[in-house]
C-alpha cells in the first residue's frame, strides 16, 4: 500500500521575533523587517508526512504552498528534508484572501492533484493564529478531519490512528482515509536538511524564478525534471474567480490599529535591601499581599 | 429567526466556563440588537442542563441528546450546527476558541460560506459604510482581534454573509448570571434528522482528560516569568515566591515555547487572559500579546534588568535589577514583615 500524501505549508513573517523596527511610524507592519520563514507547525506536519514515507514504501510526499513566488523557498526546504515534489500556487487574484477564500483556492488546487489519500498541515500559521484553513479545506473537499494532532501513531489498511493533544489532555482517534490532519507544535520537530538532498535540490526553481534570476539555471533545470518546482496560477486550477481574493472573502477588515497601552505612572525601585523592604511593606499595608 | 446563537461546550455534564462567558456577552449583544439569545448544547444525558443555561438570559435552548454525541467528534456536532443554522438563520454565532470551537467553527463557516473571526478579544455592535457600493450596514458585529503576533488590533466585519461567526478564548469575557429565575424555551432536536451514519466514521479509541490542576485564571496573585528567567531551573525561584505569598506561577509565550514551564501557565492572547489582584512580571519584556492578556491586573510589578522593557510602562512598580537578586529579598522581607 503506497500513499499519496499532501502537505500544506505557508511562508510566514516571523512574528515571534518582532524587533523595534517591525512597525512603521504610521503604525503599519513593516514586512520587510521580518524574515520570511517556514511556518513552524507546518514543519511539524512535514515531519509526520516524512515518517509515513519512511515506514510505507512507495509513499509520495508532495508539498503545496500558496503565496508570492518567493514561497518556492518553502518547497525547496521541504525537498531538502525528504519531500518528493511541490507546487507554488501564486496569483494576484488571490490577494486579500481571508481564510475562506484561501481554503477555496487551495481546495481547487488539491482537486487538480487527484488521488490524495492524506493531507497534513500545521494547525495554524503564526501570522494569523486562526487555525481555520485546515478545517475549511477538509470541508471543501468533503474530507473528514483530525485537528490538534501530536502524532500519527499508525496507518494500516487505510485506517489512520492519531494522537491529539488538546487543552485538558490527550485522545487517540481512528478513522478511514481520505483524511486531513492538522498538527500541533507539541509534535516531533522536523528533521534537519539532509546534505545530499540539499546538493540535489539547491537549484530547484519555479519557472518564474528562472525568468527573474540573473543566474542562468534554465538549461540545468530543463535537463533535470526533479529541479522543476510546479508553479500554478489561477488559470491552472478550475475555480470560480468570484470566490477568490477580496471578492471571495466574507470577512472584511474594517480598521487596523496599532496597539498602544495606557502608560501608568510607576514607582521605580533598585535592588537595595531598603527599596525591596519598602515595597513589600507598602504591598502589605495596602492589603495587596499578606 | 435571526437571533444570536452560542454553542455551549460540555464535558462530563458540565458546561465550559468559556461558553458561559459567551452567553453573558451574547445576552448583552442581543439586548443591543433587540433579538433573542439562543444556546445549543450537544451531548448525552442532558436532562436538567437548562437550569444551568437559562439563568444567563437564554431565551431558547436547543438540545441534541444522543449517546453517540459523546465524546466530541467533529462531524456529528458540525452536521447538527450546520443544519440548525440553515433552519434558524442566526445573525451571529459564537463559540469558544478552544480545541472544540476551533475545530468546528471553520468547518461550519466553510459549509455556510460565512465569515469566521478567530480568537476575538472584544465584540461590539456598530455600523459600516461601504462607500464604493453606497451601502450603509447597521448593527454589524465588530469582531476585534489581535493580528500579526499581537502587534496590531484589527476590527473585522462580515457585511453580507450570515451568520457572523466568532470564537473567543476562555477568560476574555466576564461570566455573570443575569437572573436565577430566567425562563427560556427548550427545543429538543431529533438527532436522527441532523446526522448521518457517515458522520461517525471517526472513533475515539482512548481518552485521558484531566481537570487541569493548574488554574492561573482565578489566582489572586500571579508570579509570572519570561524568557529572561533563563531556564526551567530559573522558574523554581518563581514557585518559591508564589508559595510564600500565596500565588500561582504564570509565564510568557517565549518562556513556554522555550520549555521553562507548562503551556497551561501561559498568559497572553494565545494563552490565558488574567485579571489578578497582583501580577509580578519577572524577566518579561512585555510583548504586546502578553501585555494584552494581563493589563487588567489591579497592581503590576515588573522586575527586569532592562529599564527600557516595554512592560515597565504599564507597571505600577518597577524594580530595575536581576530577578535572582530581587526575589530572594522579596521572600525574606515578606517573611519578616507579614503576620
Amino acid at each position: 500500500m503506497s500513499l499519496n500524501i499532501l502537505v500544506l505549508a505557508k511562508q510566514v513573517p516571523d512574528t515571534r521575533n518582532v524587533g523595534k523596527d517591525a512597525m512603521t511610524a504610521e503604525g503599519t507592519v513593516n514586512r520587510a523587517a521580518l524574515p520570511a520563514i517556514f511556518n513552524p507547525e507546518d514543519l511539524n506536519a512535514l515531519e509526520q508526512a516524512l515518517r509515513l514515507k519512511d515506514q510505507i514504501p512507495g509513499t509520495m510526499v508532495t508539498v503545496l504552498t500558496m503565496g508570492p513566488f518567493r514561497a518556492a523557498e518553502i518547497i525547496r526546504e521541504s525537498l531538502y528534508r525528504g519531500a518528493d515534489g511541490g507546487y507554488v500556487l501564486s496569483d494576484r487574484a488571490f490577494a486579500g484572501s481571508d481564510t475562506l477564500a484561501t481554503s477555496y483556492a487551495l481546495s481547487c488546487a488539491i482537486r487538480k492533484l487527484k488521488n490524495i489519500d492524506l493531507i497534513i498541515c500545521g494547525r495554524q500559521a503564526i501570522d494569523g493564529d486562526t487555525a481555520q484553513v485546515g478545517s475549511q479545506v477538509a470541508e471543501k473537499l468533503g474530507m473528514n478531519q483530525i485537528t490538534y494532532a501530536e502524532e500519527i501513531i499508525s496507518l494500516k489498511k487505510r485506517i489512520i490512528r492519531v494522537k491529539r493533544r488538546v487543552e485538558k489532555g490527550v485522545e487517540v482517534l481512528e478513522g478511514p482515509l481520505p483524511m486531513l490532519v492538522t498538527v500541533n507544535s507539541s509534535a516531533a520537530s522536523c528533521r534537519p536538511r539532509n546534505a545530499k538532498l540539499l546538493m540535489k535540490y539547491k537549484y530547484a526553481r519555479i519557472p518564474n524564478e528562472l525568468q527573474a534570476s540573473n543566474e542562468d539555471y534554465t538549461t540545468l533545470c530543463n535537463s533535470r525534471d526533479f529541479l522543476q518546482i510546479g508553479e500554478w496560477s489561477v488559470n491552472d486550477i478550475e475555480c470560480d474567480p468570484a470566490e477568490l481574493g477580496l471578492s471571495g472573502s466574507p470577512t472584511k477588515v474594517k480598521k487596523i490599529e496599532n496597539v498602544i497601552f495606557q502608560a501608568k505612572e510607576s514607582k521605580t525601585f533598585t535592588t537595595s535591601n531598603e527599596d525591596i523592604e519598602g515595597l513589600i511593606q507598602e504591598l502589605i499595608s495596602n492589603h495587596t499581599i499578606g | 429567526m435571526n437571533n444570536l446563537f452560542v454553542y455551549c461546550e460540555i464535558e462530563d455534564g458540565i458546561i465550559g466556563d468559556v461558553s458561559l462567558e459567551l452567553l453573558t456577552k451574547g445576552r448583552s449583544l442581543a439586548n443591543q440588537l433587540k433579538c433573542q439569545l439562543e444556546a445549543v448544547v450537544i451531548g448525552y444525558n442532558l436532562s436538567g442542563i437548562e437550569k444551568v443555561v437559562f439563568p444567563y438570559g437564554v431565551d431558547v435552548l436547543h438540545i441534541a441528546d444522543d449517546a453517540r454525541l459523546v465524546p466530541f467528534t467533529t462531524l456529528p456536532h458540525c452536521s447538527i450546527l450546520i443544519k440548525l443554522f440553515q433552519e434558524e438563520k442566526p445573525q451571529i454565532a459564537l463559540m469558544g476558541a478552544t480545541s472544540v470551537g476551533r475545530d468546528l467553527g471553520p468547518r461550519i463557516s466553510s459549509a455556510l460560506h460565512s465569515g469566521l473571526t478567530a480568537d476575538c478579544t472584544s465584540l461590539e455592535i456598530g455600523s459600516h459604510e461601504d462607500k464604493k457600493a453606497g451601502i450603509v450596514y447597521e448593527n454589524l458585529l465588530y469582531q476585534i482581534r489581535p493580528a500579526f503576533g499581537g502587534n496590531i488590533v484589527a476590527t473585522i466585519i462580515n457585511p453580507d454573509c450570515r451568520p457572523q461567526m466568532a470564537t473567543v478564548r476562555e477568560g476574555v469575557m466576564k461570566k455573570e448570571i443575569l437572573d436565577a429565575n430566567y425562563q427560556g424555551r427548550i427545543n429538543q432536536l431529533n438527532v436522527a434528522n441532523y446526522v448521518t451514519d457517515a458522520d461517525f466514521a471517526i472513533s475515539v479509541i482512548e481518552r485521558h482528560m484531566e481537570k487541569s490542576k493548574i488554574n492561573i485564571k482565578s489566582a489572586p496573585i500571579l508570579v509570572s516569568g519570561g524568557y529572561g528567567m533563563g531556564s526551567k531551573d530559573g522558574f523554581k525561584l518563581l514557585f518559591d515566591l508564589a508559595s510564600v505569598i500565596g500565588g500561582e506561577v504564570g509565564a510568557s509565550r517565549a518562556a513556554v515555547d522555550a520549555g521553562f514551564c507548562e503551556h497551561e501557565r501561559q498568559v497572553g492572547q494565545t494563552g490565558i487572559t488574567v485579571r489578578p489582584k497582583l501580577y509580578i512580571a519577572c524577566g518579561i519584556s512585555g510583548q504586546i500579546q502578553h501585555i494584552a492578556g494581563m493589563q487588567e491586573s489591579s497592581i503590576i510589578i515588573s522586575i527586569n534588568n532592562d529599564p527600557a522593557a516595554p512592560i515597565n510602562t504599564i507597571a505600577d512598580y518597577v524594580i530595575n535589577g536581576d530577578v535572582e537578586t530581587v526575589i530572594p529579598k522579596m521572600i525574606k522581607y515578606y517573611k519578616q514583615n507579614s503576620k
